[in-house]
């Protein structure tokens, strides 16, 4: 049970010789994410956070995929689902990824209609 | 190999557990079960946070503006705690992890190390929770609430905040407090500020260079700051009331909501570290009396770990959705 853990990340482009070594190295690879996070976060280049895809920041899209990384390599090698079967895998991760995907849509999208509303309405709420 | 196909009973038994789908065990599979549940209530509140967020997108608080101070040091440093806070987590996950590994191992004495390990991480973020939320219900600067309940700001020309208690000229007052004889329907006092709106007022008229900051954003995610003029005006019409720190009612970094949303998720979260905490303790005392040893397994440990990650995994996105976006 214990010796079967899979020990490449990066689809098998780093290997580790233990998993105790994977372990340090996906900690300095969540360690490296996070400072450039706050890096970013506290500097804010100017092209970053003028330019925008889809209404929203270059930024904030980095801020974003980086976080879905951090939470891939937290479920894959902390919590062990690349050692799960296929089927564990899919049931747990799938289910979350379409509700929340479908939870976002609907609301955000919601925000943005009220926004627009109160913004484009004859009552102003500037006092 | 990985199939998604469980495989059949060696026993011949379908019923009262004895097939095991997916290669998991009972326990484990619950786990993942609760964790997927609480997954879905924590993304419920972040997408209710984006939903408040996208309604005043023009006027929402910016996090490294409010999020600014780290413990006994003083001055301006947006967001280096919270990444401390962050490290801390990630790090105890690791030693939980390597607990989980040496628990595999059967290795006792290496398991009880690094839970002690994974407990001290805890109970430091927990502690820094607390100390983020104190900070921010005290609050920085200080701001006047408008009667829209917007809050005004208070800025030097060149744009760099100013506290309300560095201008308000000190006017002599003499106050009475009520008593609960007095007055029938008598809860409390309302909350008393260090300085009354008649003082900043005076003290605001009486220096020239002070400007006041609305709470909306200009196109580039900028304060819109008033002239002069502006201010003045803006201030003797809709000043109502003075906020000093943030609660669930006032808030005086921007609008009430998000400090609503900030209390109610980071302590949603911390309750989570705090459970977390708990139940790391109980499996520390369990190994050290030797349960998992008599047990010959230590999936109690790897169940926990779970639950632990996880806690990490939702602080990966409160992190990034309260803090950076």
């Amino acid at each position: 049970m214990a010796q079967d853990h899979k020990l490449a990340i990066f689809r098998g482009r780093l290997k580790f010789k233990s998993i105790q070594s994977k372990i340090w190295g996906v900690f300095t690879l969540l360690s490296i994410i996070t400072i450039i996070e706050v890096y970013l976060g506290i500097v804010k280049p100017e092209f970053l956070t003028t330019n925008r895809l889809f209404a929203l920041k270059y930024l904030n899209w980095i801020f974003l995929i980086l976080t879905v990384i951090k939470a891939y390599y937290i479920t894959w090698d902390f919590m062990h689902m690349r050692d799960e079967k296929m089927g564990l895998r899919r049931s747990v991760v799938w289910t979350g990824v379409f509700l929340v995907c479908y939870l976002l849509f609907i609301l955000l999208v919601e925000g943005n209609y009220i926004f627009d509303v109160y913004k484009e309405n004859y009552i102003k709420f500037n006092f | 190999m990985d199939t998604t196909v469980a495989k059949p009973s060696t026993d011949n038994k379908t019923w009262s557990g004895g097939n095991r789908p997916l290669n998991a065990s009972y326990g484990k599979m619950m786990m993942w079960f609760f964790i997927v549940s609480d997954a879905l209530t924590f993304s419920g509140f972040l997408a209710a946070y984006g939903f408040s967020r996208f309604k005043f997108i023009d006027s929402w608080p910016i996090a490294d503006e409010v999020f600014t101070h780290v413990p006994f040091i003083h001055g301006n440093f947006p967001m280096y705690y919270v990444a401390f806070m962050t490290f801390i987590l990630i790090l105890s996950s690791v030693t939980m992890v390597l607990a989980v590994d040496a628990g595999h191992h059967m290795k006792k004495n290496k398991v009880i190390v690094y839970l002690f390990l994974t407990i001290i991480g805890g109970l430091i973020f927990v502690g820094s929770q607390a100390w983020e939320w104190g900070t921010f219900i005290k609050g920085t600067y200080g701001a006047v609430e408008t009667n829209g309940g917007k809050v005004l700001q208070f800025v030097k020309e060149d744009g760099s905040r100013v506290a309300l208690g560095d201008f308000a000229t000190p006017i002599h007052s003499e106050r009475t407090s009520q008593g609960s004889n007095e007055a029938i329907w008598f809860y409390s006092e309302t909350l008393e500020t260090n300085v009354s709106l008649a003082e900043v007022t005076k003290g605001f008229l009486a220096n020239e260079s002070l400007l006041i900051r609305t709470q909306y954003l200009d196109k580039d995610g900028k304060r819109i700051v008033l002239s002069r003029a502006e201010s003045v005006a803006k201030l003797k019409s809709d000043g109502k009331s003075i906020i000093e720190g943030a609660n669930l009612r006032h808030n005086e970094y921007g609008t009430p909501l998000f400090a609503d949303f900030f209390f109610f998720i980071t302590g949603f979260h911390g309750f989570h570290v705090f459970s977390g905490v708990i139940f790391n303790i109980i499996i520390f005392f369990n190994v050290i009396i030797g349960t998992y040893e008599r047990r010959k397994s230590y999936e109690m440990v790897e169940k926990v770990g779970l639950y632990w990650h996880f806690v990490d995994l939702v602080w990966v996105f409160v992190f990034t959705v309260f803090y950076l976006v």
